[in-house]
């Protein structure tokens, strides 16, 4: 493989990885809050759909995105008046509504299907695109992978940097004790679990006018993303720099098993195909090793300064969920 | 902060809570709050704290004006702070973002500089200290409420409600937030100290009130007189009783040489003989190496080195089930996540212990059977009544219900943590039934006092080192106390010889 290739198919990883992102973080915020949205599978095909329908029926691209983001707030309220107001089972609930909108975007978008619509064009950054390596692999994207560079960073700073970022962890950790330090507990998880839903909704058509543009129905191979979405959001640890590292990995390990199937000839091809998943699992595990047991013991055993700095490392490589992921709050 | 609570009362459906309690409190007095589990106090205190709203007609006054708080935010607004009795916090972010949480001003972005200034100061002020980078599930329940201490006092608090700030705190934690609160008191904080440990509210407080069922039913100044607060307490006059020294019998569990192990500390040689009928008692800080020790004699933990044995029966390295088999029974501390399953009913818990075989459940049996234990134990409840909504006391008293009989070996970790001086007293009665049975105890306390009245012989660990057995009726409380605090042991330290 020479470099141009490597060069072009890494780009590719970075755009692929972008609707990803844009599931991950607002699972993350929703999570964040204490809600699950398990709805996220379904909010992606139905966002796709949608965006794409609506996309279509203007000729513009922005309303397209825009409606995907609606449909993936509005399905995020449902999920949200559910858990918080009615109080039910964030799993029951989100399940159902995973199902329902794979089938509604299924059944609704069968008029669109195959149907050629207007699409996101590549949007070369001036200057920066002139730069040799740095300027094919980041400044040669589309519109949807530069919005996913930035709301990374910006889901990590509110998270972790802002006043606001930090009643959101308190309030997924315990609140009760947020309540007393002055949020509104039930409230901010509507708006989080809304805003994440709006993020989730861009994941679709970030695929149907981007990444792979528009509507192909059962064969668009978008069924599964949302899981995939969701495993990523747990195993980064919600965080929104890790589970981005998680999603990047994800879209580099399918590469690789296209790019390795024509060398690998005695490998069958669905072998590679399948590979991510589980070697998704493996690293994963390896990144959250910190909760193990017997590491405890094996640090125990190390020479101080040594113990120190693996502990250090492993604290901050360990996550925990929110502790009160998935428990409706009542202020007494 | 002059306080001032004028005629509060408060409904809960048909329960009246608060009985038109009328309390003054003057700046810079520490004021006790005395009752027993169910008086009233939590009531009041959540009344000032804006957790919940008094019935019309209540009003309370701070400074000479009337205000009404809405929300615990609100109080802070106020300057009332509240310390709850379980750290209000979030234990796995960093100790400087703990204490920033919650600060109304600040910007979006907020200057942590600045704030690890404050932060540094107001710990040093107080002589607590604190890495800032830290996480707070590294810290002790002790430390996490001297951080709250701090984050109260740093967001304006001149009120601080303290809601039993000794449970589950050291001996020397104890000391250190006794005097920080008369150093705040001194600057003329107002303190209120909610307690039903008397010798804590005496050490302390120079102004006390008692609740007795949602009433105010007497107040006191200094010197305290701990027979008439009781009486005022319980309506009665209450007494510990007697010392009941032991009647041993033959050898009930035998430690030969037990070495245990952890991720955190080593525990080296421990030899230890228990009789039938003998309590003894484990003393240390919290986390120095009792809690794997009992755990060990539960069977939870695998002894690295030595021999367990239960009358004369080898059970070195056997399961927990082996062990209940043998008559063994652990009441951890945790009585909610542990020890009881909520979301089951009392009946539920008894058919669960008793009924083990079959899979249908016999339900008339069960509720008869739970109406026995329920009338022979005290507990206030039904039947029906699921164990989350008992009261600790009664949850204890539950979890006693349940031990297994015959017993050999009952296994007891803080089994009066939180219970007022009845329960206290009504608990140990049925223990010591157990021991006149022929059972043996050992049991975990951080309450000195508890130790001593009821134990035969004590153990005293100090950060892995366990003291030799030490005669309860020839120790006291200072005594301990420095065993406890690391002094007066000889240099080898090691094992302990039985």
């Amino acid at each position: 493989m020479n470099q141009e290739t490597l060069l072009v198919g890494l780009a590719g990883v970075l755009a692929a990885a972008a609707p990803i992102i844009f599931a991950v973080l607002g699972e993350t915020l929703s999570e964040r809050a204490g809600v699950i949205n398990l709805s996220m599978n379904g909010t992606i095909l139905l966002s796709a759909m949608g965006g794409f329908a609506v996309a279509y029926n203007t000729d513009n691209v922005l309303f397209g995105f825009l409606a995907g983001m609606l449909i993936g707030a509005l399905v995020a309220l449902v999920v949200a008046f559910a858990s918080i107001t009615l109080k039910q089972s964030q799993v029951a609930v989100g399940f159902v509504l995973a199902l329902t909108c794979r089938d509604l975007a299924y059944f609704i978008g069968n008029p669109y299907m195959g149907q050629a619509g207007p699409r996101l064009q590549a949007l070369p950054i001036p200057i920066l695109s002139d730069l040799p390596i740095v300027g094919q692999l980041f400044f040669r994207q589309e519109a949807v992978t530069y919005v996913s560079f930035i709301a990374i960073y910006l889901a990590w700073l509110w998270v972790y940097r802002t006043r606001p970022g930090l009643m959101l962890q308190g309030i997924g950790e315990k609140p009760a004790a947020a309540f007393i330090r002055g949020a509104n507990v039930n409230l901010m998880r509507y708006i989080y679990t809304v805003i994440g839903g709006a993020l989730i909704g861009l994941a679709g058509p970030a695929y149907s006018l981007a990444i792979r543009a528009g509507w192909m129905g059962t064969i668009s191979g978008l069924d599964g993303i949302g899981w995939i979405a969701l495993s990523i959001t747990i195993f980064g640890g919600w965080n929104p720099a890790r589970a981005a590292f998680g999603a990047y990995l994800f879209a580099l390990l399918q590469w690789l098993g296209l790019v390795l199937q024509p060398v690998l000839t005695q490998v069958p091809s669905q072998v590679l195909q399948v590979a991510p998943f589980p070697l998704m699992i493996l690293t994963l595990l390896l990144v959250n090793i910190g909760n193990a047991e017997w590491v405890d013991r094996t640090l125990a055993a190390m020479p101080e300064t040594a113990r120190k700095f693996f502990s250090k490392l492993l604290r901050a490589m360990r996550a925990s969920p929110p502790a009160s992921l998935g428990v409706p709050f009542d202020t007494d | 902060m002059n306080v001032a609570l004028k005629n509060i009362h408060k409904h809960f459906g048909k329960v009246h809570a608060n009985k038109g309690i009328n309390l003054t409190i003057p700046s810079g007095t520490i004021q006790g709050i005395l009752g027993e589990n169910g008086a009233g106090k939590s009531t009041l205190m959540k009344i000032l704290s804006g957790f919940i709203q008094a019935d019309s007609g209540s009003e309370i006054i701070l400074d000479g004006k009337p205000v009404v708080i809405h929300s615990p935010a609100d109080a802070i607004h106020h300057g009332v702070g509240m310390l709850h009795q379980d750290p209000l916090d979030f234990p796995p972010m960093r100790i400087l973002d703990n204490f920033l949480i919650g600060r109304s001003s600040g910007g979006l972005f907020p200057n942590r500089k600045e704030v690890a200034q404050d932060f540094n100061r107001l710990a040093q002020e107080f002589d607590f200290s604190f890495d800032p980078d830290n996480y707070v599930d590294t810290l002790t329940v002790g430390e996490r409420q001297q951080l709250e201490i701090i984050r109260l006092l740093w967001l304006g608090a001149r009120i601080l409600i303290l809601d039993e700030p000794t449970t589950g705190i050291s001996a020397s934690q104890k000391i250190k937030l006794f005097a920080t609160l008369k150093t705040l008191a001194e600057k003329g904080m107002t303190i209120i100290f909610v307690s039903h440990k008397l010798e804590d509210v005496e050490s302390l407080c120079n102004q006390v009130a008692v609740l007795r069922a949602g009433e105010l039913v007497g107040e006191m100044k200094p010197p305290l007189d701990t027979s008439t607060l009781v009486e005022m307490m319980f309506g009665k006059v209450v007494t510990l009783g007697e010392r009941q020294p032991a009647k041993t019998g033959d050898t009930m569990l035998d430690l030969q040489n037990v070495s245990l192990e952890d991720a955190r500390m080593k525990i080296k040689n421990i030899n230890l003989n228990v009789h039938a009928g003998e309590v003894i008692g484990l003393a240390g800080m919290e986390g120095s190496g009792q809690g794997m020790f009992i755990r060990a004699c539960a069977g939870l933990t695998r002894p690295v080195g030595g021999r367990v044995q239960l009358k004369g029966h080898d059970l070195t390295g056997k399961s927990y089930h082996v062990y209940k088999n043998a008559g063994v029974n652990f009441l951890p501390a945790a009585r909610l996540e542990e020890g009881l399953v909520p979301g089951l009913s009392l009946t539920d818990h008894f058919v669960l212990a008793e009924q083990p075989r079959g899979i249908f459940i016999d339900r008339t049996a069960g509720e008869k059977l739970a109406e026995d234990r329920i009338k022979s134990f005290n507990i206030r409840g039904t039947p029906l009544t699921m164990v989350e909504a008992l009261s600790g006391g009664n949850q204890q008293r539950a979890e006693l219900a349940l031990l297994q009989s015959p017993l050999s070996l009952v296994l007891l970790e803080h089994p009066t943590r939180g219970l007022d001086i009845e329960s206290v007293i009504y608990i140990w009665g049925k223990l010591k039934e157990r021991c006149r049975q022929g059972a043996s105890i050992i049991f975990i306390s951080s309450d000195l006092e508890e130790i001593l009245q009821y134990s035969d012989r004590v153990l005293v660990f100090f950060s892995g080192k366990v003291s030799q057995p030490i005669d309860a009726a020839n120790t006291s409380v200072e005594q301990l106390g420095q065993l406890i605090g690391g002094k007066g042991w000889p240099e080898n330290g090691g094992g302990s010889h039985a």
